[in-house]
């Protein structure tokens, strides 16, 4: 089964990665692993027939996002985590208290995974009900978003709006 | 073929992944990325229920997403950058003061 080989793969990646993320005190790491993760859930769009959000998601994500991140981290040439005195003797930096917080993100899944449990015709295969030529059609995914979802896309325009000139405003040097 | 519960499952987990990076680091940067991790695992259980239901509006609905990941990231890092300006510090426990 390639299928079913691919998913656990692309699954494994992506849990490896971001579990790696929130594991690294060089936040250089951390966004570069992030972009492995990104690579693996692009994988998994594929295969749930949507090739234009897999597409999107390497142009948006790992390609402007990502970017981003790394443009700040090194333009503020960011000291690792721990680089501070009172930063290390923090009370919330003692051992006790991280395997406490891990503890509680895995009960978090746990629960999650009981919620689903209680949910029927989850078992199905999630391509058992529809044919993929609809949902994986750019075309119409296109016209959707344009006659469906018109005054949505065009609030979105508007909110890149606002965040760009925020964005400038927030990071310009006072003095000036 | 993959069952759903297998995305929904895959998708919990990224998500818990990510509320842990929120509450372990103490990096502001690494805060941010562990909620793009959280963007992402909600983007996998839309375009998995959108595919199972066999309609496009799970695949549009993470176009929003997307946008609105774009947008935080931008205004959140230009924020990082006038906090670190002022304290020289990522540490989001050094921000405890009303004014500087």
């Amino acid at each position: 089964m390639p299928e079913t080989f691919a998913f656990y793969m692309f699954a494994a990646i992506a849990v490896g990665a971001s579990v790696l993320v929130i594991g690294q005190r060089n936040p250089m790491y951390s966004v570069l692993l992030l972009i492995a993760s990104f690579g693996a859930l692009s994988g998994l769009y594929i295969q749930l027939d949507a090739p234009f959000v897999a597409v999107a998601q390497i142009i948006i994500y790992a390609g402007a996002i990502m970017v981003l991140f790394l443009f700040v981290v090194m333009l503020l040439n960011a000291p690792r985590e721990d680089a501070a005195e009172w930063d290390r003797t923090h009370p919330l930096r003692q051992p006790g208290v991280t395997r406490w917080g891990t503890l509680l993100a895995g009960l978090l899944i746990v629960q999650l995974a009981m919620a689903l449990g209680k949910m029927s015709e989850l078992g199905a295969p999630v391509a058992g009900r529809s044919d993929a030529a609809t949902t994986g059609s750019v075309t119409e995914l296109g016209r959707s978003l344009f006659t469906r979802h018109t005054f949505a896309f065009e609030a979105t325009s508007i909110l890149i709006l606002v965040a760009m000139i925020g964005a400038t405003v927030l990071a310009r040097r006072e003095d000036q | 073929m993959i069952p759903l519960s297998y995305y929904l499952i895959l998708s919990a987990t990224l998500f818990a992944i990510g509320t842990a990076g929120v509450f372990m680091r103490r990096n502001l940067i690494t805060i941010l990325l562990s909620i793009e991790i959280m963007l992402n695992a909600v983007n996998l259980s839309f375009v998995a229920f959108g595919r199972a239901a066999g309609d496009l509006d799970g695949q549009i609905i993470t176009f929003f997403v997307m946008t609105v990941a774009a947008a935080e990231a931008a205004v959140g890092l230009a924020l990082v950058i006038a906090l670190f300006r002022h304290k020289e510090s990522l540490n989001p426990d050094a921000f405890t003061s009303l004014k500087w």
